[in-house]
């Protein structure tokens, strides 16, 4: 069984029609590209896979389970994770702090040995201290762990939003356009990254980008998006000389 | 790691140190006779504004939420508090921890119902329903019989006068260390990243609307707290004490101590309070004073002149380390 399964998917605001009988299924530890042109809907999906949109239609299943009616804290829970488009991280908050708030639903404690300091308020934060160092660490970024977001360089603002996407342990991570405004080295290192990543943890990834050079390099399979509707699907090789998807993304 | 660990312990004893030395200086001025009578008198209103601030910025530091009915939450403690030991007949001290106890708990009963619209509202529009509460709370508590309408409440015991510092005293660091705790914890941490930024804070699995109502419900309790120490120091209470004023003066006080900043507001409200007494002396322009001090400090903050300051070779290093606690 593939590990997410999206049938029939569509939503609509107002008259529009954004995106319509969208399918997908994506096996376990697979890397999957989602590409199309600007506004063809492709963060739209990503929006609706997380709950911040619900689906006018179709449904949503994640290693069987329906995601439909869930929200976004609920969805993450069942095993889907993201990063953002345009980056949002917890900005005022230190490095360390904004992957220490995505553990907070695996390391838990109560509101008593949070005011009282009880010992299993001590056990805990050292345990998510390892937990953090340890997952800053694939990301090089542990000798940062006490610099605020805000004062990150923004190559590593993205690879810190990865990071903390990573500690909520999810089974399906979503990335929305991750080299965005990367120079070639660091989409490079990315590249290597998101392969680590899926090794290591043991995730499969599904990934909005532009670049094709990094789309055709780490991704296993795609489906090109066009006008909210799947234009094409396959293996990049075979989807990126489909003279269909040249005429309306590509280019001659 | 382990330096992290290292320096939150010295962090901690310090700030312990600080507090029992204000502590010693304070009662050793008090009984050495050394305060004026109105010097003495308004240790209480310090320590109370104090709380007030620390709470309030809970909400608007911590949560990143501007409200405006905190003086609401103060009237409903305040009242709660005054109508127990006044129909209550225990000792003193139990009387007196019921009561406060009870205050905080009405208080954060109200912050619940007042947390749920909160979950549909943002900024401004926060603002004026907060704003609104206040004034809801302050009308009904005019017009009700056991509140005594607008003449208020008068026999209430003095509880928390300067003669008892000591315990007004605990309170206050109770409050500051159970809102510094809460704020560096996993809930702290989730309600953080509500004020950073809530669509990443949900995609990250915080559940956003339990924590906003947790954080207008733990604000409340204590400026509950508040309310009750500040109905048991001055005696008197009516329901026009509690209007919107006071929940702006509070607002000034966090906003000059710096949003999300303790050690800012426990400072700004100790400033805030004893200015306009200081200032008695200068009759008609005390006002005016008042708010160019006000507009001075706002510009030294967002300078760079403090900074320089901080910095420089010549500030006393005792003081940039001090930290938390009053």
């Amino acid at each position: 069984m593939a590990l997410l399964e999206v049938t029939n998917l569509g939503i609509s605001f107002g008259g529009l029609r954004a995106v319509d009988n969208f399918n997908i299924k994506i096996e376990k530890g697979q890397l999957y590209g989602l590409i199309g042109p600007n506004g063809a809907g492709k963060t739209t999906i990503f929006n609706l896979l997380t709950g911040v949109y619900q689906p006018t239609d179709g449904t949503i299943a994640l290693d069987g389970e329906v995601l439909n009616g869930k929200s976004p804290a609920q969805i993450c829970q069942s095993g889907i994770s993201r990063t953002f488009q345009n980056i949002r991280l917890f900005h005022e908050m230190t490095v360390l702090d904004n992957v220490k708030a995505a553990l907070h639903n695996q390391m838990t404690y109560s509101l008593a040995d949070t005011f009282f300091r009880l010992p299993k308020y001590r056990k805990k934060e050292d345990e998510m201290n390892r937990k953090a160092v340890e997952i800053l660490k694939v990301f090089d970024l542990d000798s940062h762990a006490d610099h605020l977001a805000a004062n990150l360089p923004y190559g590593k603002q993205r690879k810190l939003e990865i990071a903390r996407a990573l500690a909520t342990n999810p089974k399906l991570l979503l990335l929305d356009e991750p080299a965005a405004g990367m120079n070639p080295n660091e989409t490079a290192e990315l590249m290597d990254t998101i392969k680590l990543i899926r090794d290591q943890f043991d995730i499969t990834v599904l990934l909005i980008e532009h670049d094709m050079k990094l789309v055709s390099g780490i991704c296993e399979y795609l489906t090109v998006l066009n006008f909210g509707t799947e234009l094409a699907s396959g293996t990049p090789n075979v989807v990126l000389n489909n003279p269909v998807v040249i005429t309306a993304y590509l280019g001659e | 790691m382990k330096n992290e660990r290292n320096k939150f312990t010295k962090g901690k004893i310090i700030n312990i140190v600080i507090a029992v030395l204000i502590y010693i200086l304070i009662m050793a001025a008090l009984n050495g006779g050394m305060l004026s009578r109105q010097m003495s008198s308004l240790l209480v209103p310090i320590c109370v504004n104090v709380m007030l601030a620390v709470s309030l910025n809970l909400i608007t530091g911590f949560l990143g939420e501007l409200t405006l009915g905190h003086a609401g939450f103060m009237s409903i403690g305040a009242y709660a508090g005054s109508l127990l030991t006044i129909y209550l007949d225990l000792p003193m001290y139990v009387e007196f921890i019921i009561a406060i106890l009870v205050g905080g708990a009405v208080a954060a009963f109200f912050g619940f119902l007042i947390g749920v619209p909160v979950l549909r509202l943002r900024g401004d529009y926060l603002a004026i329903v907060t704003l609104a509460f206040g004034e809801i709370i302050k009308s009904v508590i005019n017009v009700i019989k056991i509140t005594n309408g607008a003449k208020g409440l008068n026999d209430i015991p003095s509880y928390s006068t300067f003669r008892n510092f000591t315990i007004v005293y605990i309170l206050v660091i109770l409050t500051i260390i159970l809102i510094v705790n809460l704020v560096n914890s996993r809930h702290g941490r989730a309600i953080r990243s509500i004020r950073d930024n809530y669509i990443a804070a949900e995609s990250v699995g915080i559940p956003v609307s339990k924590f906003k109502v947790m954080a207008f419900v733990i604000s409340a309790f204590f400026a509950g707290v508040a309310g009750v120490v500040y109905a048991h120091n001055v005696g008197i209470i009516k329901p026009t004490t509690f209007d919107y004023n006071k929940s702006i003066e509070i607002l000034v006080i966090v906003v000059l101590g710096g949003m999300g900043n303790i050690r800012g507001s426990i400072i700004a409200a100790t400033i805030l309070t004893l200015l306009p007494e200081m200032l008695r002396g200068a009759d008609n322009l005390r006002m005016l004073i008042y708010a160019i001090v006000l507009i001075a400090m706002m510009l030294f903050n967002g300078s760079g002149a403090k900074e320089r300051l901080i910095s420089s070779k010549y500030f006393p290093k005792f003081l940039k380390r001090q930290k938390g606690v009053e």
